[in-house]
């Protein structure tokens, strides 16, 4: 593999230079309470430090730039910053209008659609700094060399279905809310097939893969994309990792140049476009939550 | 993809988020912009009120400006009047006078040639009496004929 030869060729010069192989599966590692990669599929006594780190820091990043906005926010003409979360706002509140009817819920629900969209429009816009800028940095803080770290939270399967796991319980919350417990549970044995008790186990049983079917696959497309997108800058990533002076290896520097900047431009659409189809999401099932079936 | 704990943190941070938006950020831009809204909606109604009152105001100035030229030839009229009529009475009366000082002239014109007759008829009879006298040399009294001469004198 001439990717692989290229790259163990550029780093002959440091001592144990990882082949692609290693090169991809270090930055597919997460930087964790345990210190090295975690070894069984579900853990719960294992935290991902550096998803948490950088989705905690965008979220407050997040929240911060709306604070300046809303802090200064006047009637008057407005400052073209505030014009522009002011844009963001009623594109935002206008969506929530459209598919929840509860004046009441909205006040909840479409902050937290609008904290959501900036949110996850910051965390998927990691994947744009250069793969290796801040896990080298790390690793050079830490002084050492094997460090992991890993710097898109939307990338990490636990964010993505933590966020739709949280949709999940407001669904929940509005379905009890607006319906009662009583309604709420007659419609899960009684919906979508009709009220029979010969039909109460089907239907609970769709009701329960519908809940199942609904958040998995929100947190899911959202991982999905996005980690796809990072190992995709990773795989270009090794081109340019490749250079060692020789003619292919300059080959694959240009092919680095131009399929890393052709992917960043399109990586643009998909990291607006996925948050936005999570909010969107949000709204949709938060929103089923209010209409009986 | 493995799961693990952090999926509760990031649970807890999307509610916490959430609440941090809903109370802090969301309720002052939609206050700002519903109140903009307002303010918008506010000044389209002056601007229409404002229109309705600039017609009304443009002919409120249209009626005053020809109630204005009305007056404004009427005063015109009255002065042109006035000046005739003075112009008139001037002449009436500067006729008036020009007659009164002729009269006066004539009068006075008058005396003086009375008066002129009267010495002029004087010094004839003293003339008249002076020539006789040479005439007749001391042979007419002058008490004895000054009927006579009286009666010449009258008749000058």
């Amino acid at each position: 593999m001439p990717i692989e030869e290229a790259a163990t060729q550029a780093h002959e010069a440091a001592t144990n230079a990882p082949t692609a192989g290693e090169y991809i599966v270090h930055h597919l590692t997460h930087l964790n309470t345990t210190g090295h990669a975690q070894s069984s599929i579900i853990d719960f006594s294992v935290i991902n430090l550096d998803t948490f780190f950088y989705s905690a820091a965008l979220g407050l990043l997040t929240v911060f730039v709306l604070w300046l906005a809303a802090r200064n926010a006047t009637s008057g003409v407005p400052s073209r910053f505030q014009a522009a979360v002011e844009f963001l706002v009623e594109m935002v509140a206008d969506q929530a209008k459209g598919i929840i009817h509860s004046e009441e819920s909205r006040k909840y629900v479409a902050p937290l659609a609008l904290t959501v969209f900036i949110w996850i429009i910051l965390m998927n816009a990691m994947d744009f700094l250069p793969v290796d800028m801040l896990p080298s940095l790390w690793q050079s803080v830490t002084s050492d060399h094997h460090a992991y770290m890993r710097v898109v939270p939307t990338a990490d399967l636990n964010a993505t279905l933590g966020m739709s796991i949280g949709v999940l319980l407001l669904c929940f919350y509005y379905n009890i809310k607006i319906k009662g417990v009583g309604g709420w549970v007659h419609e899960l044995f009684t919906a979508p097939f009709g009220n029979h008790p010969l039909l109460y186990p089907i239907n609970f049983a769709m009701q329960l893969i519908e809940f199942a079917a609904k958040t998995i696959s929100h947190g899911m497309r959202l991982f999905g994309n996005m980690y796809a997108g990072e190992l995709l800058f990773m795989l270009i990533a090794l081109m340019g990792a490749a250079w060692a002076g020789t003619g292919t290896s300059a080959a694959l520097w240009v092919g680095h140049v131009l399929a890393g900047s052709l992917w960043a431009i399109f990586h643009i659409l998909i990291v607006i476009l996925q948050a936005f189809i999570f909010m969107m999401l949000t709204l949709v099932y938060i929103g089923q939550a209010h209409e009986g079936h | 993809m493995n799961l693990n704990a952090t999926l509760f943190a990031q649970l807890v941070v999307f509610f916490v988020l959430a609440w941090v938006t809903m109370k802090f950020v969301w309720p002052p831009i939609m206050k700002a912009l519903d109140e903009r809204a307002q303010k918008i909606a506010d000044g389209l109604a002056a601007a229409d009120k404002a229109k309705t009152d600039l017609v009304l105001a443009e002919k409120k100035a249209t009626d005053e400006l020809r109630k204005a030229r009305e007056s404004a030839a009427d005063l015109r009229g009255g002065a042109e009047k006035q000046a005739s009529q003075l112009l008139e009475e001037a002449r009436v009366e500067a006729g008036r006078i020009v007659a009164a000082a002729r009269e006066a002239a004539e009068a006075e014109a008058a005396v003086a040639s009375q008066r002129a007759r009267e010495a002029l008829r004087e010094q004839v009879a003293q003339l008249a009496v002076a020539g006789a006298e040479k005439i007749l040399r001391k042979e007419i009294n002058a008490q004895a004929h000054a009927d006579l001469l009286v009666q010449l004198k009258s008749e000058l």
